[in-house]
């Protein structure tokens, strides 16, 4: 399949060609230059980078109210900001790093970018609603700056009734509306994968030679496609009940707040695994590429990732062992909770076992892979804690659980984002990241997250309760610590910005295939042309088909950073 | 695939993306498909609260039950009933390439849905006169000692009732880009997934309404003291 390629020989020629050259190569990026090719562009790569550049302004945003509940926490007594002002910041920080930062990271920016590339189309199956999606992510997001710019919401993420629906005198039902609109950019984004990933997959590529990374987006969608509209019901009675009083929350007239409590897990905890299935794909590509071998137990990953897709819908009342749910609902969603320890280590174990005697090269995306199983690990070791009815009900609702889930979701997820976006970087924008600063940065963010919240196990587990502005003295050390971590995780978040955006210019030219990676992404030039193939490839061998090599193979040149570079593409 | 003539001014069929018209047909079916499930799960919320409340307030539900006109509501399901059989009838036509009766059919499936909503709404306006509308007006005198719950029953209802009133609007609104590109002769007998997968849609909407007729207005009909 890799001889099928052509593109002008430039493309790896000794002489650079600026892009905007009378030669230069025809890619998706200087296919339109005016703001109406972004705009109204269907193109999924393109749309890719409009995802790209809102999570990542989304992404500031809710960096910048952790920060300042950070600074609040530096000392015990409540004086950079009142209690009010505290619980709209850690609210308004869990609403957009959800759901307008994690939610679409993965799966809008790579899997937009990468799926059809990787599955060989030309696209995604319904390239308007594509577009249609990021409209409407952009309008929600456009909803939930109004209202932090007009005040913000304090009822915590979880929107938790009859709190949010009586008595909270804060922007709710704006906010709801904005989770309401953004839910459907998710949904027909799912929607999207789930009907390409089915109907568009190239000759050859049977479910069983598909990337783990396709599995783990597949997977992701199922829980899109059937979590999200749950949510939006469930918002929806939460606004009607604030604006008309219709009385299902309200336990006054009988209603059950505690009902809330079950609809919004049922979308949320599967959500949980919204934000972390796709970060493990990118995690089965880095690694599979930088030990140069194949993934150990493919099918096992495969399997495990949509087991715990399903399990995941079966979990959510772990959430509620405090709630006044029965005893005997709270130990069989305990233990159906402890089973997605056995998908999730069984992935751990795989990809370690996939460690083991390769040819292990430490580069960027790797070391945020490495850190990613390190820290995974700790979160969902942690999250057994919790998933234990009686150690949960003494651990509830404290900073264990804050760092248990940003152990999982930051320590994982956004590594596994940071990671894929350097591996593929090269193939986005055809460019080299200069690979010290990345190798630092990463170093930066693996210490600044642990010193950040590894204290906050501690703190939960002594008893001090999250979403509380002030706290008793004795915790002040360990708050200091986190506090302090967390600048320099800042650090850490702002140094890629520069070297990423100094690498679109100045970076060194990649070459189609700068790891020497297998993959059909790896196949096309980079970046890739709108249609990404010039013909639509045959596939013939398996996924990570690493070891079978083409006997040709062409010295590196100028630009081919990597001595593994095989230039086996450009025959 | 097979050739064949479209008439003039029809643009080709294959999306520039696709191999060919079966990826794409294959793909535009899977895709309304997998929409469709997204809805029984935005419905299903709405489904497992009722179940929850007529589960907690079994008396509450009936003693509210019976004040829903079933008789409208059975004409109701009538009509939509045999909107659907119009609709699976213009589907057919465009299979057979009968282009008048296919337009006489999808305008017959659109009177039949405005037909609903107009039932709907002198049913919603009787409630509005009778304070049944969920909220502080609410006549809870009316229903004795169950009457917060009955009020309870009343916003499920109106919730339910309401969201699928406006899929159905929504369905006026897909049956109207149906017509314009029947009456264009868009659809014909090789290529008429777009007014095949609209009929999934239609089709669903009718058998929300199927569950919901039973649920709210047969719960009480029986205990003859609505009306």
């Amino acid at each position: 399949m890799t001889s099928s390629m052509s593109h002008p020989p430039n493309s790896q020629g000794t002489v650079r060609v600026e892009p905007d050259g009378p030669q230069a190569q025809s890619t998706y990026l200087n296919n339109g230059y005016g703001w109406k090719s972004w705009l109204f562009t269907v193109d999924h790569k393109r749309i890719a980078i409009l995802y790209l550049v809102s999570i990542s302004f989304f992404f500031a945003v809710g960096g910048a109210f952790a920060t300042m509940m950070r600074l609040e926490l530096a000392t015990p007594q409540g004086d950079v900001l009142q209690s009010d002002s505290y619980n709209k910041l850690f609210t308004m920080h869990g609403l957009v790093m959800i759901f307008f930062f994690l939610v679409p990271s993965i799966p809008a920016v790579l899997g937009n970018f990468l799926l059809p590339i990787m599955i060989g189309c030309k696209d995604l199956a319904f390239p308007k609603i594509n577009l249609l999606s990021w409209y409407i992510y952009v309008i929600g997001g456009t909803m939930t700056l109004y209202v932090a710019l007009t005040g913000g919401v304090d009822t915590g993420w979880t929107f938790y009734t009859p709190y949010s629906s009586t008595y909270a005198n804060t922007a709710v039902v704006p906010m709801a509306l904005g989770v309401f609109i953004t839910g459907f950019s998710s949904i027909l984004t799912g929607l999207n994968f789930i009907v390409t990933v089915h109907k568009m997959r190239a000759p050859g590529l049977t479910w069983f030679k598909l990337p783990l990374f396709i599995w783990a987006q597949y997977a992701t969608s199922l829980i899109m496609v059937l979590g999200t509209p749950v949510l939006a019901t469930t918002i929806l009675l939460v606004g009607l009940e604030r604006l008309f009083h219709i009385g299902i929350f309200d336990p006054t007239i009988g209603g059950d707040p505690v009902l809330f409590q079950h609809l919004f897990w049922f979308y949320s905890h599967p959500a949980v695994y919204i934000m972390i299935l796709p970060g493990m794909g990118v995690i089965s590509e880095i690694i599979a590429c930088f030990t140069k071998k194949r993934v150990f137990g493919y099918s096992f990953i495969a399997f495990s990732t949509l087991a715990i897709a399903v399990l995941g819908f079966l979990v959510w009342g772990h959430h509620l062992f405090v709630s006044g749910q029965s005893a005997f609902a709270g130990i069989v969603f305990s233990v159906i909770s402890m089973f997605v320890a056995v998908p999730s280590a069984v992935k751990i174990f795989n990809w370690t076992a996939t460690l083991y005697k390769g040819t292990i090269e430490v580069t960027t995306p790797m070391l945020y892979a490495l850190g990613f199983i390190g820290l995974f690990t700790i979160g969902g070791l942690t999250g057994l804690f919790l998933a234990i009815m009686s150690v949960d009900v003494h651990l509830t609702d404290t900073y264990f659980v804050v760092a248990h889930f940003h152990y999982v979701m930051v320590g994982g997820m956004l590594m596994a984002y940071l990671g894929g976006l350097h591996f593929w970087w090269p193939k986005m924008f055809g460019r080299m990241y200069p690979e010290f600063a990345a190798k630092f940065a990463a170093v930066i963010i693996f210490v600044g997250f642990n010193l950040t919240f590894f204290p906050q196990f501690l703190l939960g587990y002594m008893g001090m309760p999250r979403r509380y502005h002030a706290y008793p003295e004795e915790f002040q050390v360990l708050n200091i610590l986190s506090s302090a971590g967390a600048s320099i995780l800042a650090v850490g978040y702002i140094i890629p910005v520069f070297y990423l955006v100094w690498s679109l210019k100045w970076g060194e030219k990649a070459g189609p295939n700068p790891w020497g990676a297998k993959g059909l992404e790896w196949t096309t030039q980079s970046p890739p042309t709108t249609h990404n193939f010039d013909r639509i490839p045959v596939v013939t061998e398996e996924a990570y088909a690493y070891g079978h090599e083409p006997t040709i193979t062409v010295g590196p040149g100028d630009d081919n950073p990597n001595p593994h570079y095989k230039g086996s593409t450009h025959v | 695939m097979s050739e064949h003539v479209l008439p003039a001014g029809v643009p080709p069929p294959v999306s520039h993306h696709f191999v060919d018209l079966h990826q794409q047909e294959e793909s535009e079916k899977l895709g309304m498909w997998t929409f469709l499930i997204t809805e029984v799960m935005f419905f299903g919320a709405l489904f497992t609260a009722y179940v929850v409340y007529r589960n907690m307030y079994p008396e509450a539900f009936m003693l509210a039950s019976s004040k829903l006109d079933w008789k409208l509501g059975g004409l109701n399901t009538l009509v939509l009933i045999v909107s659907s059989l119009t609709m699976a009838m213009a589907i057919r036509c465009a299979q057979t390439a009968k282009k008048n009766l296919m337009l006489i059919n999808i305008v017959l499936t659109m009177a039949l849905g405005v037909v609903f909503l107009v039932v709907k709404y002198f049913e919603y306006m009787s409630k509005w006169e009778h304070h049944l509308m969920p909220g502080p007006s609410f006549d809870v005198a009316a229903f004795g000692q169950w009457g917060n719950q009955a009020r309870i029953f009343f916003s499920i209802y109106f919730a339910m009732t309401g969201l699928h009133a406006f899929h159905m609007i929504v369905g006026l609104g897909i049956m109207t880009w149906v017509f314009l590109k029947a009456r264009k002769g868009h659809f014909t007998p090789q290529r008429y997934v777009g007014i095949e997968i609209s009929g999934l849609y239609w089709h669903f909407v009718d058998l929300v309404w199927i569950f919901l007729f039973p649920m709210l207005y047969l719960l009480g009909a029986h205990t003859g003291l609505g009306h």
